[in-house]
């Protein structure tokens, strides 16, 4: 039992008093980050005034293209947002021991990177006073109000999962430290961490980590039925939900690795985010690749070989058109450079496996781009004017200010909760040690006492020569 | 119930463009300036959609085909509207609820015929325009759908004058803007459920079909092809 700290004073936490760190002391490149990122957010936030007050005219949005970078962002944030509480989940399940230190760190990308996924739906609404419509005029044969269920549904689920595991960490501020007494007190509801709450603790957690993976399949699933739903070209495709799910997975992984490096640069944790994890994750990220190849490969082959013509005038817009750029530009970005470096153990290294993260996070934002802008450019009846669409500053810094309100959300969440959990890696030492050896001899065949006319020596029975 | 729709014959069409004209007077359509139109903000319920001549140039046949929206009877837009802004009624006409919609522009997308426009701005019409609005259709506000409603307020008046001298409604009574300007009686407009009705014959020649036809959206605008 890791953190029994009835009525008696709680025993020093020595071994992970760095942890604690973050918390407790404030430097001067805190403030500069955040001032950084605040200017960011301020300039964001003038330029959705800008466009809350001229419309949507100040994006370089026009018919056909009705959808831009808002769209695109709302599909890439959701899809990083896979990161946490899918890859944390099948983790626990699998009981990989090395999770321990990384959980924290992924639960939190899901839960904050979302908002901002909703958020870009609602920048990109015409009219956001009236959002409140589609609760009273909902209808459900439209799939925005699948997600609108479904992302409801993820959120609450990831906040739950994020927050159930941090329970036990919230008592150890809460005993340990004189910050914020009744903030800690409050969220950590009681919890002393008797053997009977450490038990319904770790049941829902695996109740949880079960119910939560279908739930982030089928949110990306509904994401990608907003366009496969429509009969547009290159829209319209059965494989979409799928191919979807895969690219969240691949871009989660890859905004994993780059949060764990920036942590274990800035807070020196340097012994919880050990070349392992990078080298685990790295190896992770490649299979990933590998499957998100097969669903491009699929998906444009299909078309190809069908050669329908509306579907062809999207497939040339991106293979040798207008987009050309962005395509192949993806291809080297998610397949080509990341497998490179991630199949060879000499270039997997923490180095290595941060610029194959940056390089899929580039690559995988192309893709959604690729996916929402092209079917639209190219209607299937002919058009008087020909718009070609580019996103305007407006775009650019809204883009720019989410991810940079998504850093310091981040940011704020290391400074007041612990982002390893402790109590799980107190509990590795204390515990898992001797269960995993356990576990491991459950696995190998008990040794039996031979049955009667075969020889106590197996080798020699099977004519095995000495 | 009457089911409304149209025809086109191509043989009659000129491409002279009045129905575009008589449209955006009629329903208050903004003037967005070559700028914008360029950037595809201008508003075109009725627009002329250009399809690739024949021969070389200079002796090029252009053609062009006037295209409404099609009010079709199984409409891409309607499906995937959240907030029932968009709707299929049982007249056969697809109507838009400026005053419910979001401005999701999950509509415009959904359209195979991109016959939905978007407010990008607040519409503005350069004096004296502003002056010379249609007080039976409203204006609409920036951020929200728009497209053609078979002139919808035609047929409410139609059917109030009707009902005022106690009286069904007569053919021929209730007829989009587009229909009336068309100067070589290109477009026939009325009642497809009824066999007899003008439009309903003309939707029976050899020569009729429709636009996109195998994408099941059974539009109710019909053209007549070009030839014989």
């Amino acid at each position: 039992m890791s953190v029994a700290f009835q009525k008696q004073p709680p025993p020093p936490i020595k071994e992970d008093a760095i942890l604690l760190e973050p918390i407790l002391h404030t430097g001067g490149r805190f403030y500069f980050t955040v001032s950084v990122l605040l200017a960011i957010i301020a300039f964001a936030v003038f330029a959705y005034s800008t466009q809350f007050r001229k419309g949507l005219g100040v994006t370089g949005l026009g018919r056909p293209v009705y959808w831009g970078f808002y769209i695109t962002n709302f599909v890439f944030f959701i899809g990083i947002s896979h990161a946490g509480t899918l890859i944390s989940a099948v983790l626990r399940i699998l009981g990989a021991e090395w999770r321990r230190t990384i959980t924290r760190s992924a639960e939190v990308i899901t839960v904050m990177v979302i908002l901002f996924g909703v958020g870009n739906v609602l920048i990109d609404l015409g009219r956001p006073d009236r959002l409140m419509n589609i609760i009273y005029h909902g209808r459900f044969q439209s799939p925005l109000l699948w997600d609108v269920c479904s992302i409801t549904v993820y959120l609450t689920m990831s906040t739950a999962y994020l927050y159930l595991p941090l329970i036990p960490d919230i008592a150890i501020l809460r005993d340990h430290t004189n910050k914020w007494h009744w903030f800690y007190r409050m969220l950590a509801l009681g919890w002393t961490g008797t053997p009977r709450q450490m038990r319904v603790l770790e049941r829902i957690i695996s109740v949880m980590a079960i119910i939560v993976i279908p739930v982030a399949v089928s949110v990306h699933t509904v994401i990608s039925f907003i366009f496969a739903m429509t009969i547009q070209p290159m829209w319209h495709s059965a494989i979409f939900g799928p191919y979807f799910v895969v690219g969240a997975i691949f871009s989660g992984i890859a905004a994993l690795i780059c949060a764990m490096a920036l942590i274990r640069w800035v807070y020196h944790l340097d012994e919880y985010f050990k070349k392992l994890h990078f080298n685990n994750l790295g190896l992770m990220l490649l299979a990933m690749c590998f499957a998100w190849f097969y669903f491009t490969v699929s998906e444009f082959l299909t078309t190809f070989y069908g050669n329908e013509p509306a579907h062809m005038a999207i497939f040339w817009m991106k293979i040798s058109g207008p987009f050309a750029t962005h395509f192949w530009t993806m291809v080297v970005t998610c397949f080509v450079i990341p497998v490179a470096i991630l199949s060879r153990k000499r270039t997997r290294t923490i180095a290595g496996t941060v610029i194959a993260s940056i390089s899929v996070n580039i690559g995988m934002y192309l893709e959604r781009f690729i996916i929402v802008v092209p079917s639209l450019s190219q209607p299937r009846l002919p058009h008087a004017s020909s718009v070609t669409y580019s996103p305007t500053w407006v775009e650019w810094s809204i883009l720019a200010g989410c991810t940079a309100a998504f850093i310091l959300m981040y940011v704020l969440f290391t400074k007041v909760f612990p982002i390893v959990s402790i109590w799980e890696v107190q509990e590795g030492r204390e515990k898992s040690i001797a269960e995993v050896t356990e576990r491991l001899k459950s696995y190998l065949p008990e040794p039996q006492s031979a049955p009667p006319g075969v020889s106590t020596r197996p080798l020699e029975s099977m004519g095995v020569a000495q | 119930m009457a089911k409304w729709g149209m025809t086109i014959d191509l043989d009659r069409c000129t491409a002279c463009q009045a129905c575009v004209t008589a449209c955006q007077a009629e329903n208050n359509l903004p003037p967005t300036g070559p700028e914008e139109a360029d950037r595809g903000r201008s508003f075109t319920w009725m627009e002329m959609i250009p399809f690739a001549g024949e021969g070389e140039h200079p002796k090029v046949l252009e053609r062009l085909l006037p295209r409404p929206c099609f009010h079709c009877e199984n409409p891409p837009c309607v499906k995937v509207c959240p907030v029932g802004a968009t709707f299929l009624n049982e007249e056969g006409i697809v109507g838009q609820i400026f005053s419910r919609c979001i401005g999701c522009r999950y509509c415009t997308t959904a359209c195979p015929y991109t016959a939905r426009y978007f407010n990008w701005t607040k519409p503005q019409w350069p004096e004296p325009m502003g002056k010379a609005l249609d007080p039976d259709v409203s204006v609409r506000p920036k951020g929200v759908v728009e497209k053609c409603t078979f002139c919808h307020h035609r047929l409410q008046n139609a059917r109030d004058n009707a009902r005022a001298e106690n009286r069904p409604l007569k053919p021929g009574e209730y007829t989009p803007a587009c229909v009336e300007s068309c100067p070589t009686k290109a477009m026939v407009f009325g009642d497809m459920a009824d066999p007899n009705s003008e439009v309903s014959k003309s939707a029976n020649s050899r020569r009729a079909y429709r636009l996109l036809e195998d994408l099941g959206t059974k539009p109710k605008v019909i053209y007549l092809r070009e030839g014989d």
